[in-house]
């Protein structure tokens, strides 16, 4: 189908707004199944290179590359806005603000997009919220409104909702980070669930602990650039670069 | 001479056909009016330049001229370039458009202040951009339009005594018909006044309804 061996392939990824240049030249691979986190301090750029991916932040320069087929391709406004919507069905995003639709009950946060774009009856759809729910250990509450749940419980409402549509990929945006500390950990265990089915997982996160113990692979971004990328072991515990090692001495340090 | 509100009880049923009337225009107009805004709204927001540009115009001839003079220019200025509409068809689109520019306005104002975050996640999840709007934008931005927009329907009732004069015999011409039967100005009015007022109400408590529903989702 092409000449990409990759699941996910991101090559010179550039993104400037004006003279600010957000990305210079990322490259970056990702395997079925593999799970990596992107760490860095704020303005590093790794939320823009996420939202690349599902084109949310459409990139200035190089390409995207999902199971064979290019996200971020050139076509006419028409046909780009067709594909792109294709392409996102298969590409499921968590927000740090969950982005929960607030006018909906958690069963049809989760059944809106299946039924609009899967043509699934409303039997099909309750079913499938049920699963899903059920998955994020959220069935007791399905016909709750976002404003009666807690944070943690609204983030794991939208990774079900995230979910239903069956995706190949999983983006997650700083999922914890608008989160009280005593609701992270139920977060955290869904996406630790995911890693065990195999899921492939790109993960932006300021949870250093989280991100060693599920993470196949860890990106440390600085100002646009990878700076360092390994094993959670060895950036981590050895990282080569004296950047890094000053990033997680602060980080750290803050964190205790 | 006093009041002499014995004269009402014969008239009445001219006067309930009137009340008929203002209540199945109002109804239509305020329904044209709700989604028209909404339409005006998503055109004004989200359309090229050139196909936004009619309706600048149509928004500023609604909200710069009197809505009586819109009412002639629908009934007897159409008529001249072939366009003969019944005159309660007439007074409907006149109220209707002229009370979808002011909704249209609220709208926009309720679609530009929905989180943004909202449109990422209907869009992430495959939606294209006119789903995300239907299912999620717009659905929020309307519940928080609903108080304002209810008072904007609560003018267009009253103001639906306008189209009397184009010769619909809504409630307003109905009272001014049993006057020129009776000679009794003050008390059809009052009457008229009365009923008025007893269709507010009722629009009132069904807003008020509309708002409970709403507020259990918030």
């Amino acid at each position: 189908m092409s000449d990409q061996d990759h699941f996910v392939e991101i090559r010179y990824a550039q993104k400037s707004y004006g003279s600010l240049e957000v990305l210079k030249d990322i490259s970056l691979n990702v395997e079925r199944g593999q799970i990596v986190a992107i760490i860095g301090p704020s303005g590093s750029g790794k939320s823009t290179l996420l939202r690349a991916i599902n084109d949310l932040d459409p990139l200035t320069g190089g390409e995207v590359w999902l199971d064979g087929v290019q996200v971020n391709k050139s076509l006419p406004h028409r046909q780009y806005e067709k594909h792109i919507n294709e392409m996102r069905q298969h590409v499921g995003m968590v927000f740090q603000h969950f982005n929960l639709f607030p006018h909906m009950t958690a069963r049809e946060n989760v059944t809106m997009a299946p039924m609009l774009l899967k043509r699934l009856s409303k039997a099909e759809a309750d079913k499938l919220a049920e699963e899903q729910l059920d998955k994020v250990g959220m069935l007791d509450r399905i016909d709750y409104y976002p404003s009666r749940l807690s944070g943690g419980q609204k983030q794991r409402v939208a990774i079900a909702r995230a979910l239903a549509m069956e995706p190949k990929l999983m983006l997650f945006d700083e999922a914890t980070s608008a989160l009280d500390p005593e609701l992270v950990d139920e977060v955290n265990l869904v996406m630790k669930k995911l890693a065990e089915e195999h899921m492939t997982m790109i993960i932006v996160t300021h949870e250093m602990d989280f991100a060693a113990s599920v993470c196949d692979r860890v990106l440390f971004m600085d100002q646009g650039v990878v700076v360092e990328e390994g094993p959670p072991s060895v950036v981590f515990k050895n990282p080569t670069k004296e950047r890094t090692r000053e990033f997680l001495r602060k980080h750290l340090a803050g964190a205790a | 001479m006093g009041l002499d509100f014995t004269v009402v009880p014969g008239h009445l049923d001219i006067i309930l056909l009137g009340c008929a009337w203002t209540i199945g225009i109002a109804l239509a107009a305020a329904l044209l009016s709700f989604f028209g805004g909404i339409i005006f709204a998503v055109i004004a927001l989200y359309t090229p330049w050139i196909i936004r540009q009619p309706f600048r115009l149509i928004e500023w001839v609604f909200m710069g001229t009197p809505l009586l003079l819109q009412l002639f220019l629908i009934y007897f200025g159409l008529v001249q370039i072939g366009i003969d509409l019944p005159a309660f068809v007439a007074g409907i689109i006149g109220l209707g458009l002229h009370f979808a520019v002011y909704n249209s306005e609220l709208i926009q104002t309720a679609i530009l202040s929905v989180d943004k975050g909202q449109m990422e996640a209907a869009r992430t999840v495959g939606l294209s951009r006119g789903q995300a709007l239907r299912k999620v934008v717009i659905p929020q931005a309307v519940r928080d339009v609903i108080p304002p927009i209810g008072n904007n329907m609560i003018a267009l009732l009253k103001d639906s005594a306008l189209v009397s004069v184009i010769g619909v015999s809504e409630l307003t011409l109905s009272a001014q018909r049993a006057i020129g039967a009776t000679y009794r100005p003050f008390e059809f009015y009052l009457v008229a006044a009365m009923f008025y007022y007893a269709i507010n109400l009722c629009m009132e408590w069904v807003q008020r309804r509309i708002e409970r529903r709403i507020s259990i989702s918030r």
